[in-house]
């Protein structure tokens, strides 16, 4: 499968390295690999959903607790958790650490992906959520503690737009 | 059965345990019992107090959780019980008051007025204890049941539409929020 292993790996260690232990999820083509890092490392709650605005409450609910968490999700998965991200994170003052595969952007071929591609970006900007554009060619790690560290100061949403460019390796011609 | 006398039976058996509440007539009776710094009244996102339950109980083991949920927040996100049946906390109690109605927008009818069983739909989801009961006796026993019996469990309690004359509270969403979340650092 071309998304990339080793991306997914720089990743997942910076969730780590930020002390993040509880990870909720649905499953998606290019989350792969984190999903399964996460289902692997006994020392981290993946908490599968059956809809993506569930995550805002178990992070809610995790944050209250004392505990750091991240939500990975596709970008029709943000749009899925608008109304909790709205009425729950900036309503009561709830960081949020949001890992979102930047679906129908540039190079997507799926016709289906390219809506939630167009609105992704003027989305995250209308609620006011701090995002990076995450590339192959950034310093993961440093780039995800630093949203960290903003959503935990500012008590507010963040969210890190994990790109093409970063997420899938082209098939090599043979 | 009222839904006020109801939590009444039961506010002595939950003030020490983690409360989650949804909002309107369910956060200003509990309110109206008795502030705890251990409540939280989750004052919109409807559907999510169970969500946020959850995400306590897998966060803190050694205290109990315990949901107050309503007929339409459920119905608004019913895939939380099949979240929560997956997980299946031992320290998690998921109380569901039915009233059949969207009270504190004035009244319209839920699903559950014309067949939805949410018990059942518990159950099915794999809670895997589940209870629906229809008075205040049978609701304070099987809550007393479920607070001792250390496994994931769904109560339905059908109660009557009505509310109280005021759905205000002393209490800011913010106060609340940090009051809550110091309480829980506090505790174990």
């Amino acid at each position: 499968m071309p998304v990339s292993v080793d991306a997914s790996r720089r990743i997942y260690a910076a969730l780590k390295a930020c002390d993040v232990r509880v990870i909720s999820a649905l499953p998606e083509t290019w989350l792969v690999h984190l999903i399964r890092m996460a289902e692997e490392d006994p020392a981290m709650t993946l908490v599968r959903l059956a809809k993506e605005e569930e995550g805002v409450g178990i992070s809610a609910g995790a944050h209250l607790a004392g505990v750091s968490s991240a939500m990975l999700m596709q970008n029709h998965g943000l749009l899925a958790a608008v109304n909790p991200i709205v009425s729950l994170a900036l309503l009561y003052k709830i960081p949020l650490l949001m890992l979102i595969s930047y679906r129908g952007h540039m190079g997507e071929r799926d016709p289906w992906q390219t809506q939630g591609g167009l609105v992704t970006e003027p989305l995250l900007s209308a609620l006011g959520v701090p995002t990076w554009t995450l590339r192959a060619d950034d310093d993961v790690t440093r780039r995800i503690r630093d949203a960290q560290t903003l959503a935990h100061a500012a008590l507010h949403p963040v969210a890190v737009l994990l790109t093409r460019d970063l997420m899938w390796e082209e098939a090599t011609p043979s | 059965m009222k839904r006020a006398e109801a939590l009444a039976a039961i506010y002595p058996a939950i003030r020490d345990d983690i409360v989650v509440t949804i909002m309107g007539a369910v956060a200003a009776e509990l309110y109206q019992l008795g502030h705890r710094p251990n409540f939280f009244y989750l004052e919109h996102a409807m559907g999510l107090a169970s969500s946020m339950g959850l995400g306590i109980a897998l966060c803190k083991p050694a205290r109990r959780v315990v949901v107050l949920d309503g007929d339409g927040s459920l119905l608004m996100n019913l895939g939380t019980l099949s979240t929560m049946a997956r997980y299946r906390p031992r320290n998690l109690v998921h109380i569901v008051f039915d009233n059949e109605s969207l009270l504190s927008v004035g009244g319209f009818p839920t699903a559950t007025g014309t067949g939805t069983d949410l018990a059942a739909v518990a159950r099915g989801c794999g809670v895997p204890h589940v209870a629906g009961v229809e008075t205040v006796e049978s609701f304070a026993r099987e809550v007393e049941a479920a607070l001792a019996g250390r496994e994931l469990a769904t109560i339905v309690a059908k109660v009557e539409a009505v509310g109280p004359a005021s759905f205000h509270m002393d209490l800011g969403l913010i106060e609340n929020r940090l009051q809550f979340a110091r309480s829980l650092r506090e505790g174990s």
